[in-house]
């Protein structure tokens, strides 16, 4: 199973929404809890949609129609997103206003676009596109299974544009209550110097990412993504390592064909440690980059990792921001994305040159 | 009625976040929803609570909603007629 | 891609019962689960009836068979007990070495605790037990809950698509198969009832202040339910060879958008007509093949007008028997298209079609009338399952006798 990646839309806590800046100057927060740079959202959305719409609508439906742009592809024959919270804001509200309403007086509006797969459903309505629409809401496993129904729709030869997104909202309730849990670190750093902290927990982030999935070649593409596996809870290391190897293998490939590992390292004492057993094992030789210091650490991140590894390999180009180890060869074939959320949702994907 | 006009312009362009939309934009007898003002269903039950929560009202079938929220002043009368305002 | 998918196992829990033996039963009974408000928290007690699952968390547990509650919601104990009952109807073990995938569904996931212990989760300053829920929140812990207590491993995803949700659970556990990705697939879903849901569909003013009446002229909303609805599904080949008990085959789904609004459906159906027509396009049957549909029918005004047209549209004036099964077990949102499958499987293993209950008078749109009595022996070989949901997500699932 594989597709190419046509068109890329994102917006994140970088300047990504931006078709030229591939992260030539990047933005450093002195905060644990990363929010996304706005573009001017009139430019993108009317005004009487607007108005209804919270952060993570307006997020998610801008990034889709600046992916939609840049694919030159007007109507797709399936939408399909991944969210690990769904649209937080508006879950918020509504929760909110009925604890401290004591259930009266409530209003309609939080409550309708609560839902996961708002996004989803406002992008259709928005094209006017009757086709498969889905929604999936697990964890880590969110936009890795998103990614793996629009690959097998390709397979199945019923749809062969498809519009995939992976969003997460931040949101400063949500960081305080997962800060209870032990997931962000307590002192403060600089999120570009999140890998020197050597302490536990991370820093919270969000993004909406939107790719176009096609099954014809064009000198458009940005990549083909060839490859995509999950794991769930491994018992330890040595799993996670055959489980690599098995991989690249079942895609005829081994460790030395891999030109950049893009993995997902979040500052995390406690998790980080997996990462690096893959390069000492199976990846010595091999030029590495991270991004979590960029996005902050959400459900769906891998698809900040599937968006830098598809312009890297579009660009040729791996930004000095994301760089880590040994420099990248000249020329950067297939790119291997290794992320894992809390060391229980692992996911793989192969990214290659078209 | 002028002051009540005035005062629910401003309650609904609040309550259905109107951005960009002023007071003065509204005349008293342009309708609302459709051609208008392109308010919907969803706005109708957004009105339903506003009117609940700031004029005692209760409005229990939604299909009432149409006439009462036809146009600014059809529901400054209906909040004269019905109400404690 | 050709490969037939057959369902091996039956799991549920509802308003009408903790298995499917009690379900089956009131659903011949005509023993409609809904009811006052007798377990959850809320004002709207004494005055909306909704369709509860008749135990206390601290029943579920038990009855779940958990020991320590390390974090447990409602939503996630439903799931667990009638995910159970299907893996072990099927005749898998944990740890057989067949590749399982787990995909549940649900809306609210752990919304249930969360609105009990928000106001202290958002306090720093505020500590207690309640911090065992705050994991599980999102929609992915009940399936990880689910998949743990199964042992399964392989493949592990939640859905949420709001009230279609569990229905395309089904389809992409077959398509998996299919792919050869698994073997073997528990595929449903689950709601617990909160607050939140109640309060939200009462703000959109389409919830009944009687029993739904799904339908009938007079309706005037749906009443919620909870619960939740798993099925095994297999390569039928593979079932057949190894002897399995095979309730029926999964032979048709389809998922279409409305594309028409966030919560209304087109007036005219159509993504529901697309859903059902792509569905018996898979299927392979002829129209005149379907012998019984249990439709969405969640008795609000536009979908049941809605849902009724597409029907129209679809089969013409040859509509055949169809219920809603909702004025039993209520709308149980993310569970229902894994409750309804369950009913569809056993209505042609037990060649029976359920009644449709609190139907009195027909619309004045058209001439539908609905199935109101339990009907034996009612030959049905192939059954049309539909589920609809906000955002204009339309699920059709066709059941057919292997």
């Amino acid at each position: 199973m594989k597709a190419y990646i046509r068109g890329i839309g994102q917006i994140s806590p970088q300047q990504t929404f931006a078709k030229d800046d591939f992260l030539d100057t990047v933005v450093g927060y002195n905060t644990n809890m990363l929010f996304c740079i706005d573009p001017v959202y009139k430019e993108f959305i009317n005004p009487l949609q607007l108005r209804r719409m919270s952060r993570t609508l307006r997020m998610g439906v801008t990034a889709a129609k600046i992916c939609l742009t840049d694919s030159g592809i007007e109507m797709p024959d399936a939408v399909i997103t991944g969210t690990g919270f769904g649209c937080i804001e508006d879950t918020e509200k509504f929760l909110l206003a009925m604890l401290n309403n004591n259930e009266q007086q409530l209003t309609p509006t939080a409550f309708m676009q609560s839902t996961h797969n708002t996004i989803s459903g406002q992008v259709a309505i928005m094209l006017k596109c009757k086709e498969y629409n889905s929604t999936y809401v697990n964890r880590g496993f969110s936009f890795e299974t998103a990614l793996l129904d629009s690959l097998m729709l390709i397979a199945e030869g019923n749809a062969h544009k498809i519009l995939l997104g992976g969003f997460d909202e931040n949101s400063v309730n949500l960081h305080v209550t997962t800060e209870r849990l032990g997931h962000w670190k307590k002192e403060k750093i600089n999120s570009l110097q999140l890998l020197e902290s050597k302490t536990s927990g991370t820093i919270s982030g969000e993004g909406a990412t939107f790719f176009m999935l096609t099954d014809k070649e064009d000198v458009n593409n940005y990549a083909l993504l060839k490859g995509l596996s999950t794991l769930y809870k491994p018992e330890n290391e040595k799993e996670v390592e055959q489980h690599t190897i098995d991989f690249l293998k079942r895609n005829n490939l081994s460790a030395a064909d891999i030109d950049l590992v893009v993995c997902g390292l979040n500052g995390d004492v406690r998790t980080d440690g997996v990462y690096y057993h893959l390069r000492d094992k199976l990846f010595a030789e091999t030029a590495g980059a991270y991004f979590k210091h960029l996005c902050g650490d959400y459900y769906t991140s891998s698809a900040f990792a599937l968006w830098l590894s598809a312009n890297a390999i579009k660009k040729q180009v791996v930004p000095e921001a994301v760089r880590l180890g040994k420099s990248p060869a000249a020329a950067l074939k297939n790119i291997l994305i290794v992320n894992h959320y809390r060391d229980i949702n692992y996911s793989f994907m192969l990214v290659s040159q078209c | 009625m002028d002051a009540l006009i005035v005062k629910l312009k401003t309650q609904i362009i609040e309550q259905l976040n109107l951005e960009g939309v002023s007071p003065d934009d509204i005349s008293p007898d342009d309708s609302l929803f459709g051609e208008g003002l392109g308010l919907d269903s969803i706005d109708a039950l957004e009105l339903i609570v506003l009117l609940e929560k700031n004029y005692g009202l209760k409005i229990e079938n939604p299909a009432d909603g149409k006439k009462i929220f036809a146009t600014i002043r059809s529901i400054a009368e209906y909040i004269t007629a019905n109400g404690k305002a | 891609m050709s490969e037939r998918i057959a369902i091996t196992g039956l799991g549920i829990i509802s308003a009408i019962g903790d298995n499917v033996q009690q379900n089956l039963a009131s659903l011949r009974a005509k023993r409609s689960g809904i009811g006052q408000i007798k377990y959850l928290e809320t004002i709207h007690k004494g005055i909306l009836p909704i369709a509860e699952v008749k135990h206390t968390d601290e029943e579920l547990l038990q009855i779940a068979g958990i020991v320590e509650d390390t974090g447990y919601t409602r939503t996630a104990l439903l799931g667990m007990i009638a995910a159970k009952e299907a893996f072990d109807n099927s005749g898998a073990k944990k740890g057989d070495g067949i590749r399982t995938a787990l995909i549940s569904a649900t809306t609210v996931g752990g919304m249930g605790s969360t609105e009990k212990f928000y106001l202290d989760y958002i306090n720093p300053e505020k500590t207690g037990d309640f911090v065992k829920y705050i994991d599980s929140h999102d929609c992915g812990d009940s399936a990880e809950k689910i998949a743990d207590n199964l042992g399964i491993k392989d493949f592990i995803t939640s859905i949420n698509t709001a009230c279609s949700s569990s229905a395309n659970a089904l389809m992409l556990g077959a398509r998996l198969i299919k792919h050869g990705i698994v073997d073997r697939v528990v595929a449903g879903g689950v709601d617990g009832l909160t607050k939140f849901t109640i309060n939200g569909f009462n703000t959109l003013m389409i919830l009944d202040k009687e029993y739904c009446k799904p339908f009938d002229k007079n309706r005037t909303g749906l009443t919620l339910g909870e619960g939740s609805g798993f099925v095994v599904l297999e390569s039928l080949d593979a079932a057949q060879k190894a002897g399995k008990q095979i309730y029926c085959e999964l032979a048709g789904y389809a998922n279409t958008c409305d594309a028409y609004h966030q919560t209304a459906s087109s007036p005219e159906g159509t993504g529901a007509f697309l859903s059902m027509s792509s569905a018996l396009a898979l299927s392979g049957l002829k129209i005149e093949d379907i012998d019984y549909v249990n439709v969405h029918g969640t008795a609000t005004q536009i979908n049941d007008l809605s849902e009724g047209n597409a029907m129209i549209k679809f089969f013409g004036n040859k509509v055949p028997k169809f219920s809603s099964t909702k004025g039993y077990t209520g709308h149980t949102l993310g569970a229902a298209g894994g409750i309804e499958a369950v009913f569809s499987a056993l209505s042609i293993h037990n060649n029976i079609i359920f009644p449709n209950l609190n139907f009195k008078d027909k619309l004045d749109e058209f001439d539908l009338v609905p199935v109101t009595d339990l009907i034996e022996n009612a030959g049905v070989k192939n059954v049309l399952s539909n589920s609809f949901g906000f955002g204009g997500n339309n699920t059709s699932l066709i059941f057919s006798k292997a």
